[in-house]
């Protein structure tokens, strides 16, 4: 899972099957420190995060869809599993 | 997901028998700003995006799940179109 924070959010009408009412969030992966690092992606949003919320991301398709409970057919591959309260080193 | 711009067209005639009937396009990967990231992809397309248009495509297997046939070979498929972008300003 991938450590990151949202910072924006994307709307879109046209869209693949299953994405309809699905909201899409702008994510940038930060270190432990919370330092930027490394290229932004999006990402569908299962916990109701909003922008400024450090999260944690699934990168795999199965779990993905197992948690939105998608079926097999939907192409989904990053979502949203949680947000972060606290990180302690 | 990441964000990309579609920049061509690709037109093949010979190709595997599971691409037929598909849409090729050309995207360029863009970051928040839409600065360009690294090199254009050949992508498929089911949603019937064109040129100009700022979208969102899926990498790695899962995209052949956009094709009829689940199992499909293709590794990057265009998921959507944006509308609008909202960053919120990190300085």
């Amino acid at each position: 899972m991938i450590l990151g924070k949202v910072i924006g959010n994307v709307v879109s009408t046209i869209m693949a099957p299953g994405y309809e009412s699905k909201k899409l969030l702008l994510i940038q992966p930060i270190d432990p420190g919370g330092k930027p690092k490394g290229k932004s992606f999006l990402a569908i949003d299962a916990v109701q995060a909003g922008v400024g919320d450090i999260v944690i991301t699934l990168d795999e398709g199965n779990s993905a869809r197992a948690i939105l409970n998608e079926p097999n057919s939907m192409t989904v591959k990053l979502v949203v599993a949680g947000i972060v309260d606290e990180v302690s080193l | 997901m990441k964000l990309g711009k579609v920049i061509g067209r690709v037109v093949s005639t010979q190709k595997v028998e599971s691409f037929e009937g598909l849409k090729l396009l050309l995207v360029q990967q863009v970051d928040e700003n839409l600065d360009i990231v690294g090199d254009p992809i050949v992508v498929v397309d089911t949603i019937q995006a064109g040129v100009g248009n700022l979208i969102y495509y899926e990498t790695s297997k899962e995209a052949g799940r956009v094709l009829e046939t689940i199992m499909n070979p293709c590794d990057a498929a265009i998921m959507g179109i944006v509308d609008e972008l909202f960053v919120k300003d990190q300085k």
